[in-house]
């Protein structure tokens, strides 16, 4: 048996392999989240269908009859939809993860684990709703009679993206709360917020192309506008080097995010 | 087999406490903070020969110097008064916060159970919530599943396993926390206060349990529990902490036996000296306290008659709406009643004497500590906040109206209050054959 020694200021060795073992402690903390969700409530989980059917009726009567945005000859509900489920599920996992470590503070004072679990867990959680929104979305396209092509092989790639995004903003958010609970309060308004700057409503092709750049600065950007690409048979075209843009600012997210995380972990038990 | 399980060497833990709480840590004060930095460290330094370093916050050691071993299967209590740094101590220990200073090797698997049913969830039923509760523990669903029947029948919840553990009575819910809890196998069980929930019944059966862990599993346990009887049955070795650092280590009885006696000592009056160090903040300082009885100065209290604690404060301002109390507390560190003066008050500067009376008839005996406090209400600043800082001891006299009457043997409660009795209505009479019948 290894010993173990606990230090001032000294960086866990194996934290990630403490990562690892408490995978199953990961596990129950998101089935735990999955569970309890849509306890209580009447329709239960058709609530992650609902809420994205709903804003998806709206966006598409607001942007697409009303504003008569360009669909780029997609049907214009299958357009927002494609948009619509990376933009929930991020918003979701943000706005959870934010919380996460705030709403399990009798854990983090009572018990060790390392803490990412937490608001990674929130992550996981948003990913389940994303599944069954998915389920929404291919009887939408069997309805429109709409079929992928081989685009969707890259879906999970997009996926991925949409999954680092989440991840880095919510150890971020997660972390800065337990200081500063002022977040709780400002992460609705970047939600809301970032529902109109990103291409949810509409294409993002209608962005004036020499701001293309500065508004692929918005991660989400890339993961929206590569979900189209891979689920409407490329007929909603990426600006590649956009995308790279946005790619890039995912993994300084991801890599800060677990950076800061990492550095105030420790100090969360006292703070919280 | 005497291999050292947990070597701690100098362990200390700083907290940084802040005496404006209305700052408080939010996003404003950072923003304060950071927009006056410069002008501060341009006082500062200009100041840095003046030595005159105003800072409203102030440095606190919950723990400090901590060196100690504990042998592999040594079931080791730890004891001491509120805030002597025990739960700090566990904290550490089980990784929950880091330490300051100094280092622990640890050599086995840990699991901590500060908490009895940490991470319950109201919403899942009996067996969710043992699944979920043990993998916050540390157990595997493999273990979790093998053990679970063991875990059920000693939570006698049996019929209850698929109904949401917020219909559960608060006793079925503790049992079925412990249960959980003990039925883990780690090397090192860490276990703080666990044992002051539930039923009498129940504590009993826990603490049976842990016996089992310790002598038949040799399992390495540390045990925090303000119950002496409780360390004094489980523990070989007692670790006692006083205000932080570690006072005495050593054999259990020896050990209870001299933090008993020192812990209520007889302080029948207190002055601190000098005045600038009195405990207290710039605002006021309380500088004296004593008990009262019968006109003069006592630590020993008759309980049929009033007495009374006298308090000693000075004011450095003009202070609106100080807030003093006291909390009395028994020997076995039960509070039994906290009385604050909540009146609206404009105190100018200067030195006050004040007292509070407490009628005969109220203690019951034994050693009986004070609490002082002074609390301002607005900003919400505790000044000054004095454990122990009296002690003294409740007696009975021959008090003709004395509550235990002639009975000389133990009186149990925690108070000893003379109450009304109605005397005896006659409510229907028995005739003699019915008598014979019920007899």
């Amino acid at each position: 048996m290894e010993k173990l020694i606990i230090e001032a200021g000294r960086q866990e060795r194996h934290y990630w392999r403490d990562l690892w073992r408490y995978r199953e402690l990961f596990y129950f903390l998101a089935w735990r989240d999955i569970l309890v969700r849509y306890k209580q409530t009447v329709v239960g989980v058709a609530w992650s269908l609902l809420r994205p059917f709903l804003s998806m009726v709206v966006f598409t009567v607001v942007f697409g009859n009303l504003a008569g945005m360009p669909s780029n000859g997609v049907p214009y509900p299958l357009l927002v939809f494609a948009g619509m489920l990376p933009w929930q599920f991020f918003s979701n996992a943000f706005s959870d993860a934010g919380n996460s470590l705030v709403g399990n503070s009798n854990l983090i004072s009572k018990v060790y684990f390392p803490r990412l679990i937490i608001p990674a867990g929130s992550v996981v959680v948003g990913f389940v709703d994303l599944l069954i929104s998915g389920v929404l979305l291919g009887c939408m396209m069997v309805w429109y009679g709409y079929a992928p092509d081989w685009r969707i092989l890259v879906l999970p790639l997009f996926l991925l993206i949409a999954i680092a995004t989440s991840l880095g903003t919510g150890f971020l958010i997660a972390a800065l709360t337990v200081k500063y609970r002022d977040f709780r309060f400002i992460v609705p308004f970047i939600v809301q917020f970032g529902l109109y700057i990103s291409p949810v409503g509409f294409s993002s092709s209608v962005v004036p192309g020499n701001y293309r750049m500065l508004y692929s600065i918005n991660p989400m950007v890339g993961v929206i506008d590569g979900f189209r690409w891979a689920l409407l048979r490329g007929q909603c075209e990426i600006y590649w080097p956009g995308f790279f843009v946005s790619l890039g600012v995912t993994l300084v997210t991801l890599l800060s995010g677990v950076w800061y995380f990492r550095r105030v972990e420790k100090t969360f038990a006292d703070l919280i | 087999m005497s291999e050292i399980a947990i070597q701690v060497e100098e362990l200390g833990k700083r907290y940084v406490i802040s005496h404006q709480r209305a700052n408080g840590d939010g996003l404003r004060h950072l923003m304060q903070e950071t927009l006056t930095a410069p002008f501060r460290w341009f006082r500062e330094k200009k100041a840095k020969g003046c030595n005159s370093g105003v800072s409203h916050t102030e440095e606190f050691w919950a723990l400090k110097n901590a060196t100690f071993d504990i042998n592999q299967g040594e079931v080791v209590g730890i004891i001491g008064r509120n805030g002597a740094g025990k739960s700090t101590l566990l904290k550490i220990l089980s990784r929950i916060t880091e330490p300051t200073k100094g280092r622990i090797t640890i050599d086995g698997r840990v699991a901590s159970l500060l908490e009895v049913g940490t991470g319950f969830h109201p919403e899942l039923t009996g067996r969710e919530n043992i699944f979920l509760n043990g993998a916050i523990l540390g157990m595997s669903r493999a273990d979790i599943g093998k053990r679970f029947d063991e875990i059920v029948a000693f939570a006698e919840v049996e019929r209850f396993l698929d109904t949401p553990v917020k219909r559960y009575s608060s006793g079925m819910y503790v049992r079925l926390a412990f249960a959980v809890a003990a039925h883990l196998e780690p090397e090192i069980l860490i276990v703080d206060e666990v044992l002051a929930v539930g039923d009498a019944q129940f504590q009993k059966k826990c603490l049976g349990k842990m016996k089992d862990v310790a002598t038949q599993e040799k399992r390495t346990i540390l045990f925090v529990s303000h119950n002496m009887a409780a360390v004094s049955q489980l523990c070989s070795k007692v670790v006692w902490l006083h205000e932080g650092s570690i006072k005495e280590i050593g054999a259990t009885d020896q050990i209870i036996r001299s933090y008993m006696e020192c812990r209520l000592s007889q302080t029948s009056e207190r002055r601190w000296e000098p005045e600038q160090s009195a405990p207290g903040d710039d605002r006021v300082r309380v500088v004296g306290a004593r008990i009262v009885q019968n006109g003069c100065v006592t630590g020993v209290v008759d309980i049929n008659l009033d007495f009374r604690i006298e308090i000693d404060f000075i004011t450095f301002q003009h202070a609106r709406n100080l807030l003093t109390g006291v909390n009395l507390f028994d020997a076995n560190g039960q509070c039994i009643f906290n009385s604050v003066d909540w009146r609206d008050s404009e105190l100018q500067t200067g030195r006050f004497c004040k007292y509070v009376t407490i009628p005969g008839q109220t203690l019951a005996e034994g050693k009986t500590s004070v609490l002082i406090r002074a609390v301002f209400y607005e900003p919400d600043v505790m000044s000054a906040v004095i454990p122990d800082a009296l002690v003294f001891d409740a007696v009975d006299s021959e008090h003709p109206l004395t509550v235990r009457g002639h009975y000389k043997d133990s009186w149990p409660g925690v108070v000893r209050l003379r109450l009304t009795w109605s005397d005896a209505e006659l409510v229907s009479t028995c005739s003699k054959n019915k008598l014979k019948d019920l007899l």
